[in-house]
């Protein structure tokens, strides 16, 4: 009998610890957004964040879109050539890009050089009482760390997709007709005629809700972090796991209901 | 309105009980600290201290027990409530809790940014005299981590008491310092206190120089306040523990000297 009374305890103790968690998670960025929009405004650290996530990563998602790109034009060339339909490779490599591996790899390449580098600061903030410092000073820490994270998150992610789609085209056109000789007229008449404004959208919607999901995973984990050396390093990988994992679900389900 | 004897107090706490997993920290605290004085808590390394001022400064919730800051009851507040009374505190946490991402003019001039509408130039003054006050002068442009600890716990200190709080909440200001050095932190508290009436709550292990700025001691033992008065009913007081603790002898402690003690063979 105690074994079993013991057992139902222990699980009861874990549902309530598993969604008494759920229910920080959830109130954490709900906080965020609430305290984004509620005075004292703080231009200053919006753009310093921009800065940090949106224009220091232009560099690399410049980068992975180019070499991204440069594979589709290379792997979209050499299968539609044996169909004949070489001219179909603009359509292909364009709509890919803006509406799956655009959104989808930035967001993965911005986790891993902003997210990670946010969920360690603030969990060392946390580690050292500088969180518990501005508390007591009567500012509100989520207003003043967390909501500007979110915020310039939901603003770069879409700027960030916009430049990997341009230069992953330019990269896909490269190789594909410079390169490898597709025609040139087809690929951009097909982009042009293919590629709807629904298309773009749906692409800027998924860059926009990963902005919002990877700053709220990395500044969660950051800010919940356990006050020690292993504490923050632990707050750093789960917010890269989580980040990725809940980027590439998001875009199944988002796929699915914008399709 | 609170009963008469807490009107001239800054900071009135009852019967304050908190609880770690296993361990009862605070073990019902009672503590009433004047306006416009300031009252050390001293007493041996894990004692409750920090533990105790985090309540006071409304960091920790307590598990039962009331606080009561400037005649209102602190943990009857509700967050706008709390905001309000913590715009009358500057702190000194125990290990600096500086902003590692700003300099130290940066740090220091914080409260004085966020909280204040004074201007850029009145700022700029204000820090630089405070950082002179604290023996920093011409650091302003290091960063927490260019400077020794005892560097940070003044840099810190000078953040606590830019704003000139009403109520000053210290932990540990003078560890890590050198005896010249701990003497003038020691002035300074002594000093801004008077010149703007601040009420004071220190934690100190500066024993017995710090009984020399104090006008009231609180000494805590296992959870609660022990001995509590002036420097000189505290330190005539005949209570075994504290009279060990001054002689630098944890309670309860093998009272055979050290040598002794590492000589005795383990069998
Ligand atoms: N967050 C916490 N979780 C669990 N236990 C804690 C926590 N904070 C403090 N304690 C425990 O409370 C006790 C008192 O700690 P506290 O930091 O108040 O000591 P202290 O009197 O300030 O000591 P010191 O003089 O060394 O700074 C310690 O035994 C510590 O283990
Ligand atoms: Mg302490």
């Amino acid at each position: 009998m105690t074994t079993i009374s013991g057992l139902i305890a222990r699980l009861g103790a874990a549902v309530i610890d598993g969604v008494t968690r759920l229910g920080t998670f959830v109130l954490f960025l709900l906080s965020a957004l609430f305290y984004a929009i509620l005075p004292p405004y703080k231009p200053r650290l919006l753009i310093r964040q921009i800065r940090i996530i949106g224009a220091e990563s232009f560099f690399l998602v410049g980068l992975i879109g180019l070499f991204t790109g440069m594979v589709l034009g290379l792997q979209g060339y050499n299968t539609l050539r044996r169909f004949g339909s070489e001219g179909a490779l603009g359509t292909v490599v364009a709509l890919v890009l803006v509406r799956e591996l655009g959104p989808v790899l930035s967001a993965l390449m911005v986790t891993a050089r902003a997210g990670s580098a946010m969920a360690a600061e603030l969990g060392a903030m946390q580690a050292t009482e500088q969180i518990d410092a501005l508390t007591v000073m009567a500012i509100n820490p989520v207003q003043y760390l967390v909501s500007p994270r979110v915020l310039a998150g939901v603003i770069s992610f879409p700027l960030l997709t916009s430049l990997f789609d341009v230069i992953g085209i330019w990269g896909g056109w490269a190789i594909g007709v410079k390169l490898l000789g597709a025609p040139n007229g087809p690929f951009f008449n097909g982009i042009a005629h293919n590629m709807s404004g629904h298309d773009i959208l749906t692409g800027l919607y998924k860059a926009l809700v990963f902005g919002l999901v990877v700053m709220w995973v990395c500044c969660y984990k950051g800010y919940y972090a356990a006050r020690m050396a292993t504490g923050v390093s632990r707050a750093t990988t789960e917010a890269v796991v989580l980040s990725s994992v809940l980027i590439l679900a998001w875009d199944y389900f988002m796929t699915s209901i914008l399709l | 309105m609170e009963s008469a004897n807490h009107d001239s107090a800054a900071i009135v706490v009852e019967e304050l009980r908190r609880r770690f997993d296993h361990q009862q920290v605070l073990d019902g605290v009672n503590l009433a600290c004047p306006s416009d004085h300031i009252t050390t808590i001293v007493g041996p390394s894990g004692c409750g201290k920090t533990v105790l001022l985090k309540h006071l400064n409304l960091l920790l919730r307590p598990d039962s027990g009331r606080i009561i800051i400037d005649g209102s009851d602190a943990t009857a507040a509700n967050a706008r409530g709390i905001d309000r009374i913590r715009e009358k505190f500057g702190m000194l946490f125990q290990a600096g809790a500086l902003f590692d991402s700003m300099s130290v003019f940066d740090n220091v001039a914080f409260p004085l940014v966020e909280k204040t509408h004074l201007s850029r130039a009145e700022i700029r003054d204000r820090v630089l005299e405070m950082l002179e006050q604290v023996g920093l002068k011409g650091m302003e442009h290091k960063y927490p981590s260019e400077m020794s600890g005892g560097m940070q716990k003044r840099a810190a200190l000078a953040r606590a008491l830019v704003h000139r709080p009403k109520i000053l909440m210290l932990d540990e200001p003078t560890t890590g310092l050198d005896p010249a050095r701990s003497h003038s932190v020691h002035e300074l508290i002594r000093a801004t206190q008077q010149k703007f009436k601040l009420s004071v709550v220190m934690v100190s292990h500066d024993v017995p120089q710090v009984f020399q700025i104090s006008d009231r001691v609180a000494y805590m033992h296992a959870g609660k306040i022990a001995l509590f008065g002036s420097v000189a009913e505290v330190t005539a007081a005949d209570h075994h523990d504290f009279q060990q603790f001054l002689a630098g002898k944890a309670a309860g402690e093998d009272e055979r000297p050290l040598s002794q003690v590492i000589a005795t063979p383990g069998r």
